[in-house]
């Protein structure tokens, strides 16, 4: 077989693979927003058939909106999810930035304590932050989510950024010294877009879990008007009757904002990756 | 009036000294070249000087000033970097006008220098292009126009043209020094070159292991090198070094003699073998394996007809040559 044939096999088996774990990735995500169209006893007769004329119910999607503190919970999500992701790169940058540039004592150790959160689940935490959040008059705020997602975010991203940031062509930063410009315009002018695709990655990671977080939600901010979307989904489903329908419904739209980050992130991703600084 | 003075500078990274004790001075307009191989602290040197870094200890004096604890902007200088460092997110025009909009330097100034430095760097038809449009050799000229705009009491050359391709390099290489012939600015060039060393140097610094081994201009390098080190950085082919002499040396000395400086004459003090022949149409280049079995290479200039494999006879003239002793020092003999 000769080399380019073989080429095209292998990129044809990649494709493949690549294909099969999208359709199982997909799947239950389908059948998901595919039984929120259908009434009830139609998701548990046929639950992989597609919604037909007979079938076909938005009672589900009627019932989330009646529900009339929805829109709240996904303001509150949006919130929460937003401002942890800003914070988790701004502060997670700035750290990164500091150990990857400055030769100052402890920085090795520094950079240690700060891994050690990559290693130690936050949740460990939880009774000490909630009696902190107490003191501090934070319970039942969205600031109490975003600053514990903020915490439980950092760690990974201060260790992808600064790697990254090392590789950012000391040159560069010293032209911008030399012409009189500050180590902040240097870091946010110079640097940050230069690492833009790590700084994409990291809120991709950090995204998700935020989002669908159900713990510190409970815990730290289960009062109506600061439910997210997550622990107010969670209406719908009792101790003995589940509204299937509305489960659905929520959850499905619960993916539509995500999706739309997730996209914004991934353009970012891909651009990126194009400068003609050096060489 | 001097533009740098270096007094006993010396920096370290933890326990390595990677510069030690660094004397010298560099004259208003001259251009001085730091020349050493790979790691030997020159770019250490020049960040040291332009206040990238701290020095470990000494002083560093710029136009008669102290500038030990002045910010690199406030220094006077301008630095050019080996892998350019232009800024991405700005166009050409703006990357040049950077440093006066810092300086606030007021509009008309800045779009008089910059439109000077433009001229004079050929670089008109890309002013509002980004620097990843442009080529090498156009890149290199916009970070050398970014420097000029500064007006600079002194230039930093790291490297420049070790990015660019050989007949780039060239052309780049007169560029700079009818560039310092025009401003008739004080610049200083690092290189790991020689041949760019000896082409624009009105002084040489040869750097070993972060010290000075010896300056002087290029000819004072060549014809008079302080020790063995800078006779073999020093010119191309590097000097042959021949323990087992036909003279008297001192007692583990080694006899140097430039490629050129030696000719094929019958009866010549040195026999060999000829084993590789390099004919560069200008010269001819001879490797030849010694009776003593050791490697030697002899420029002839002009074409010359010896073979691979033929047994030539080696003369030269003692006054050309030169004898160093065990530890490398030139000796007279
Ligand atoms: N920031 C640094 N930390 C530690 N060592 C360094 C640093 N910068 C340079 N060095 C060391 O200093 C020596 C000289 O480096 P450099 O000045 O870049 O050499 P050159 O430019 O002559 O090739 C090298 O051995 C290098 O490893
Ligand atoms: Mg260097």
């Amino acid at each position: 077989m000769n080399a380019a044939r073989q080429n095209r096999f292998n990129t044809f088996a990649a494709h493949g693979a690549l294909i099969l774990y999208t359709l199982i990735a997909l799947f239950p995500v389908f059948i998901i927003v595919i039984n929120s169209f259908k009434d009830r006893r139609s998701i548990f007769r046929e639950p992989l058939a597609l919604p037909n004329a007979e079938s076909f119910s938005m009672i589900g999607y009627e019932t989330v909106l009646k529900q009339g503190d929805f829109f709240l919970y996904f303001q509150n999500s949006m919130i929460v999810t937003v401002g942890s992701l800003f914070f988790i790169l701004l502060f997670g940058a700035m750290a990164a930035f500091a150990l990857a540039e400055y030769r100052f004592k402890g920085n090795t150790l520094m950079g240690l304590y700060l891994a050690l959160g990559i290693m130690i689940p936050i949740r460990i935490g939880t009774v000490a932050i909630l009696e902190m959040m107490v003191q501090t008059g934070l319970v039942n705020t969205l600031w109490a989510l975003i600053l514990v997602y903020t915490a439980q975010g950092s760690p990974l991203a201060v260790f992808i950024l600064s790697e990254f940031m090392r590789q950012v062509s000391d040159d560069l930063k010293n032209a911008g010294r030399i012409d009189g410009l500050s180590e902040y315009r240097i870091f946010f002018r110079l640097v940050l877009p230069l690492v833009r695709p790590a700084m994409a990655t990291v809120a991709v990671f950090n995204m998700i879990p935020i989002w669908n977080d159900l713990w510190f939600p409970l815990i730290l901010a289960p009062a109506e008007e600061v439910k997210t979307l997550t622990l107010g989904s969670q209406v719908f489903i009792g101790q003995f009757v589940t509204d299937w329908n509305a489960v659905l419904s929520a959850l499905s739209l619960a993916i539509l904002p995500v999706l739309a980050l997730y996209v914004i992130f991934s353009r970012q991703l891909i651009r990126g990756i194009t400068s003609g600084a050096v060489k | 009036m001097t533009a740098l003075t270096l007094t006993d500078v010396c920096k370290s990274f933890g326990a390595v000294d990677v510069l030690k004790e660094i004397n010298l001075t560099v004259e208003d307009g001259e251009f001085v070249v730091f020349v050493g191989p790979s790691g030997c602290g020159k770019s250490t040197l020049l960040r040291v000087i332009a206040g990238l870094e701290d020095a470990t200890r000494g002083t560093v004096e710029i136009g008669g000033d102290v500038v030990n604890n002045t910010p690199p902007a406030k220094r006077g200088i301008a630095m050019v970097f080996q892998s350019y460092a232009l800024y991405p997110h700005l166009s050409v025009r703006d990357n040049m006008a950077l440093s006066l909009k810092q300086e606030k330097q007021p509009k008309s100034v800045i779009e008089e220098r910059v439109s000077k430095a433009v001229q004079m760097l050929d670089l008109g038809a890309y002013v509002d292009r980004r620097p990843s449009d442009l080529s090498g050799g156009q890149r290199q000229r916009v970070a050398i126009g970014r420097a000029i705009v500064r007006d600079p009491k002194l230039f930093l050359f790291d490297e420049p043209l070790s990015n660019l391709d050989a007949a780039l390099r060239m052309n780049t290489r007169i560029e700079i020094a009818e560039l310092h012939r025009t401003l008739s600015a004080s610049m200083i060039y690092v290189t790991h070159d020689q041949t760019e060393a000896m082409t624009l140097a009105d002084k040489i610094v040869v750097l070993r292991d972060g010290r000075v081994e010896q300056v002087g201009s290029p000819m004072e390098l060549y014809n008079n090198p302080a020790n063995k080190f800078v006779a073999g950085f020093l010119g191309s082919p590097a000097m042959n070094f021949l323990q087992k002499a036909p003279i008297d040396l001192p007692q583990g000395g080694t006899l140097g003699v430039r490629p050129e400086h030696l000719r094929l004459e019958k009866g010549g003090r040195i026999k060999g073998t000829v084993t590789h022949v390099e004919r560069l149409g200008g010269d001819t280049n001879l490797l030849i394996a010694t009776s003593q079995k050791e490697e030697m290479t002899v420029r002839l200039f002009g074409q010359d007809s010896t073979a691979v494999g033929a047994s030539v006879e080696l003369e030269f003239d003692n006054s050309s040559a030169f004898a160093f002793d065990t530890n490398e020092q030139r000796v007279a003999f």
